[in-house]
């Protein structure tokens, strides 16, 4: 999908359904991931994998192809959802989730699935390799931008802000980070955890770009990432609020289902709430 | 095999440095990470050779560690400059990961290994990261002895398709082979041949050994002397070889006995062929502040532990 030839709002709401179904019925097929986070991200991943983005998906290794970290890799099966969708690989893979042998790995492993551009999970790594990224991409004198998904537990780890720092010191504008900020980590909110707030005067100090929006507002997350785009004097960070389990109003905003499959009958009263 | 008389010493992290400027020209790919110690890890050369393709992160190796792993995803021939202990331990889970899980070509090379640190003491002395890094899959481990040997180790891990560990050391190594030596990732080098003990050494260490086999001849003691400079992959058929001709196997390393090169070889001869085996190096201690030779001294690594360890292996031959 290259930018430009990209769909309208409508068509990217319709998309992002599409990929929370296909998220909810790969976990539960699979017995197990993470439905919350996954619900949470879907409309940011969207907006970035079917409008922003400029990307070859029948050439996955296109040098000029914007980049996607993942770095929140729990969210994974709406990637790979989204990463079907475009035809990287058999959407029929999708069923194949976590099993042996599949080329869909419980956390994403750039090596087994067709479209991915890191190997992430553990927490606190992928802004760091998508900074990497984005200086070589700068060396080489190429035009693409890395985009790299954070949770935002995940902003507990110190070495996110080692590389929140690096990013300031080379102004690297051509990265974006996206904050899947639902709030809600695995033990408890992140106030219960570990206090997150003020966020956008803490990315703020450290010198980036910090735009905070509601990250199921399919124009206000398209307005955002060009803000992102036509920033040139260093990185940009979006901060989508988003609920936990968004679309389903029995995972919406409940702890208990950051990491847990739902079983059959759960699965089809998803389904209902998120329609045909 | 190709030695030359000692003649003059460098510590083996400026032979890295040096050889770092000459890839650099030799390769546009080579970029090289550092966390602020480049005048000790020596990579302040390239700095100055080739600034667009230098980052200095600062004191902060995790982030240095998961950049490199970016660098290399698009192409790039990353270099990741630091201590051993924090390449080793500070960004472990990093390597392990990020690197060393997509099998991604970046070359972690490590300086201050072992007791080569001597005064700086515990802090800096790292001991166990030969057993850290052996451990994760995918690693190539490597720790050539002197200056030459480094320069061709330097050369290969870039044409390693992974990552490469490359320890490097503090001080001043003699110079012991000639350019040409024939340094090959996975081949030990035979410095002598004998029948009766087997010395297998690593790094600084390769330098007590050969003192140590030198006193063992003048009692008419024959050392089969090998060069292990890759702790991973191992180099078997050149120990068993040895072990199946000698008898008796002593291993030598500037590292904890546990995890490092005397436990690969214990494991690989405990497989393969049963053979009494002494492990020299630190006795699953830390260390102290102090001049290098006295560290040996203290913690039972000089030459003369050798000497005694070879002749106490060689008496539980059966």
């Amino acid at each position: 999908m290259a930018r430009g030839q990209a769909h309208d709002v409508d068509s990217l709401r319709e998309i992002a359904r599409q990929l929370r179904i296909d998220s909810l019925r790969m976990i539960h097929l699979a017995g197990g991931g993470h439905p919350g986070g996954s619900l949470s991200a879907a409309d940011l991943v969207t907006a970035l994998y079917f409008h922003e983005m400029n990307l070859r998906s029948e050439e996955p290794d296109w040098p000029d192809r914007d980049r996607f970290v993942l770095s929140k890799g729990h969210g994974c099966p709406v990637l790979y959802a989204a990463l079907a969708r475009l035809g990287y690989f058999d959407p029929q893979h999708l069923d194949t989730l976590r099993k042996f042998g599949t080329i869909l790995q419980g956390h994403p492993d750039m090596n087994k699935t067709p479209g991915l551009d890191a190997t992430t999970g553990s927490l606190g790594q992928g802004l760091s390799v998508g900074l990497g990224m984005a200086l070589i991409g700068r060396l080489d004198r190429r035009a693409y931008r890395v985009f790299v998904m954070l949770g935002c537990g995940e902003l507990d780890e110190g070495q996110v802000w080692e590389a929140a720092m690096c990013a300031a010191k080379y102004r690297v504008a051509n990265l974006t980070a996206v904050i899947d900020y639902n709030q809600l980590q695995l033990d408890g909110t992140n106030d219960e955890i570990m206090p997150l707030e003020p966020l956008e005067d803490k990315w703020r100090s450290f010198n980036w770009n910090a735009l905070r929006i509601d990250g199921h507002d399919m124009p206000a997350i398209l307005d955002a990432l060009r803000a992102a785009r036509e920033h040139e004097q260093g990185p940009t960070v979006i901060i989508a609020k988003t609920i936990k389990g968004k679309g389903v109003s029995f995972m919406e905003d409940q702890l208990d289902w950051h990491g847990v499959a739902p079983n059959a009958e759960q699965l089809e009263a998803a389904l209902v709430e998120l329609g045909p | 095999m190709t030695t030359a008389a000692p003649k003059r010493e460098l510590p083996t992290r400026h032979a890295y440095g040096e050889t770092l400027v000459e890839l650099g020209r030799e390769d546009d790919r080579i970029v090289v990470l550092e966390a602020d110690i480049s005048k000790s890890t020596q990579t302040y050369r390239f700095a100055e050779a080739f600034p667009d393709r230098f980052f200095n992160v600062g004191v902060a190796e995790q982030n240095m560690m998961c950049m490199a792993a970016g660098a290399a995803i698009c192409g790039r021939i990353p270099f990741v400059s630091t201590y051993a202990v924090f390449g080793s331990m500070r960004a472990c889970e990093q390597m392990r990961t990020s690197v060393a899980y997509p099998k991604l070509n970046v070359n972690i090379a490590v300086s201050h290994a072992g007791l080569t640190a001597y005064d700086d003491g515990v802090t800096h002395q790292a001991v166990e990261d030969l057993g850290i890094v052996r451990s994760i899959p995918n690693m190539t481990v490597l720790q050539p002895c002197d200056a030459p040997s480094t320069r061709k180790a330097v050369r290969a891990a870039v044409e390693i398709d992974g990552p490469v560990y490359l320890r490097l050391t503090r001080i001043a190594m003699p110079i012991l082979y000639d350019d040409n030596v024939d340094f090959q990732i996975g081949k030990a080098i035979r410095l002598r041949t004998g029948g009766d003990v087997t010395i297998v050494a690593v790094g600084d260490m390769v330098f007590q050994a050969r003192e140590a086999a030198e006193r063992l001849a003048a009692q008419g003691i024959e050392v089969d002397l090998l060069d292990m400079h890759t702790i991973k992959p191992l180099d078997v058929d050149a120990l068993l070889d040895s072990a199946t001709k000698t008898g008796a196997v002593v291993t030598a390393e500037d590292h904890n006995v546990l995890g490092g090169l005397g436990s690969a070889v214990a494991e690989a001869l405990g497989e393969h062929c049963p053979t009494p085996l002494l492990r020299v190096g630190l006795q699953d201690t830390f260390a102290q502040s102090g001049s290098y030779g006295d560290l040996l001294r203290h913690y039972g690594m000089d030459a003369s532990h050798l000497v005694e360890a070879a002749q106490r292996v060689m008496r539980r031959k059966q």
